[in-house]
């Protein structure tokens, strides 16, 4: 399992992550950004690759 | 063309983030032999986009901009605070400013872009924001009732000049263009941004240049080419930038317009052949994209540099893996979607594509108000090629996929 960690002060909710990973991220109505903090291992290159994408850095993968 | 030495490392010039993803994306494409990363500035990678907002407006850090290690990473050596000077590319060497000549294996480009300066006598006051340090020696003087004179108005001084009024300075643009971002943007969408960074209380003063900086030690006032003098404390040159391709003078690359490559990053030379064990990637690239057409263009939006860096890390592993998988590495079509974000106090502008391609200022309003929230859409022969959010975002995400597609 993958741990996820967003830094919601730091989220403008650019909403770059939800192309990489979008079992994980999504936009909503608002807006806001919503995510799920756990994603199977199999999802590992998804994620790395939505933490490099994010423009504020606010994605972290909690190893 | 002599043989490299197959024990020398894959050495990287350019510290930045295209380097920084180009050393990651080797490790992750299964790499395992030595990677030296050889860059200018002392600090290791960090993001730049914050430099001109949040960090600018706040606390000017490494740590606050810093790019995650990796811990593939680990074994990759770092040489910062020197600059290559020269390289030869039949001898496979690389010449630096502290007199070193090293071998290498395989060469990635990643020297990036420097900011422009005005050509005037050098006087206190004046400033560029590219760099950590940049952002570091001007946010010292970005005091309270300071008088502030933006020169250029793309999005990164459209960005300071916010900052900067944020942080009580009183700010001027000045600017050649007829409205600010207006090529990036065009008329239509300028006009409104004009209307509003005017509302937040800076003065936009346009159709000008800078014909001289008055100061005998630090900037005073600069005088415009209609006659007029602004005064001045803090002068912001924010007038585009140059590549950072010098040191390959001499190599037979093509060098109009940063370092020409192919779509799977490989450097071109003059006579358009392709160099296996030379890429080029992040804003210094001019790479074609087939998302739009044959014809390469460099593409100056943060995105990039990762997005060439993974490509190039994954077709040069293939490479020096020699296990037969490169030509198909290559051959699999690489189409980055440009994007790029700018805030300028309440304005949050979002782009995908290229908004540049847009003919004729074909640039229509697809849902919304330009006066409050909307997706602006730019069409090259009617069909769509960039699609630009002002304060909407996941409205965007169906026109991203359009412009996916082709756009039709």
């Amino acid at each position: 399992m993958i741990k996820i960690e967003v830094d919601m002060n730091q989220c403008q909710h650019y909403g770059q992550c939800v192309f990489e990973a979008p079992d994980n991220f999504k936009l909503n109505d608002d807006d806001k950004l919503e995510y799920v903090a756990e994603a199977p291992d199999s999802e590992r290159d998804n994620i790395e690759a939505a933490v490099d994408v994010c423009p504020m850095q606010a994605i972290r993968i909690v190893e | 063309m002599s043989e490299a030495n197959p024990a020398a490392p894959v050495v990287i010039v350019g510290a930045a983030m295209g380097g920084l993803r180009a050393a990651e994306s080797l490790r992750r494409s299964g790499y395992s032999g030595a990677i030296r990363v050889v860059g200018e500035e002392l600090h290791p990678p960090y993001n730049r986009p914050p430099l001109s907002k949040e960090v600018l407006a706040t606390d000017v850090t490494h740590e606050a901009v810093a790019f995650p290690s990796r811990a593939e990473m680990g074994d990759v050596e770092w040489m910062l605070g020197v600059r290559a000077s020269a390289v030869d590319l039949d001898a496979h060497t690389l010449t630096t400013d502290d007199g070193t000549v090293q071998d290498w294996r395989a060469l990635v480009i990643a020297t990036g872009l420097r900011a422009r300066r005005l050509d005037f006598a050098p006087v206190s006051g004046r400033h560029v924001v590219r760099s950590l340090d940049d952002a570091m020696g001007l946010r010292a003087e970005l005091t309270e009732g300071a008088r502030v004179v933006v020169v250029g108005s793309g999005f990164l001084g459209c960005e300071l000049s916010a900052t900067a009024r944020k942080l009580g300075c009183s700010v001027t643009i000045v600017t050649p263009s007829a409205e600010p971002m207006v090529r990036p943007l065009g008329e239509m969408v300028a006009k409104e941004m004009r209307r509003r960074l005017t509302e937040e209380g800076v003065e936009v003063i346009s159709g000008v240049t800078v014909v001289a900086i008055n100061g005998e030690t630090a900037v005073e006032s600069v005088e415009l080419s209609d006659g007029r003098v602004v005064e001045a404390d803090v002068l912001i040159e924010s007038v585009g930038s140059e590549c950072n391709s010098e040191w390959l003078k001499g190599t037979n690359l093509d060098l109009r317009d940063g370092v020409l490559a192919d779509n799977a990053m490989r450097a071109l030379t003059t006579s358009g052949v392709a160099r296996d064990d030379v890429y080029v990637v992040g804003d210094i690239a001019r790479f074609p994209n087939p998302m739009f057409d044959d014809k390469p263009r460099r593409i100056e939006h943060w995105n990039i540099p990762t997005d060439t860096g993974k490509r190039a890390g994954a077709v040069l592993a293939a490479w020096l893996a020699g296990d037969g998988s490169f030509d198909e590495v290559v051959a699999k079509p690489f189409t980055p979607m440009p994007s790029f974000w700018s805030n300028q106090f309440e304005i949050k502008l979002q782009a995908y594509g290229l908004l540049g391609l847009a003919s004729n200022d074909d640039i229509r309003i697809l849902e919304g108000d330009l006066g409050d929230q909307a997706a602006v859409g730019y069409y090259r022969d009617d069909r769509l090629v960039g699609v630009l959010g002002v304060g909407m975002k996941a409205a965007l995400l169906p026109y991203r996929k359009q412009i996916a597609e082709g756009g039709a």
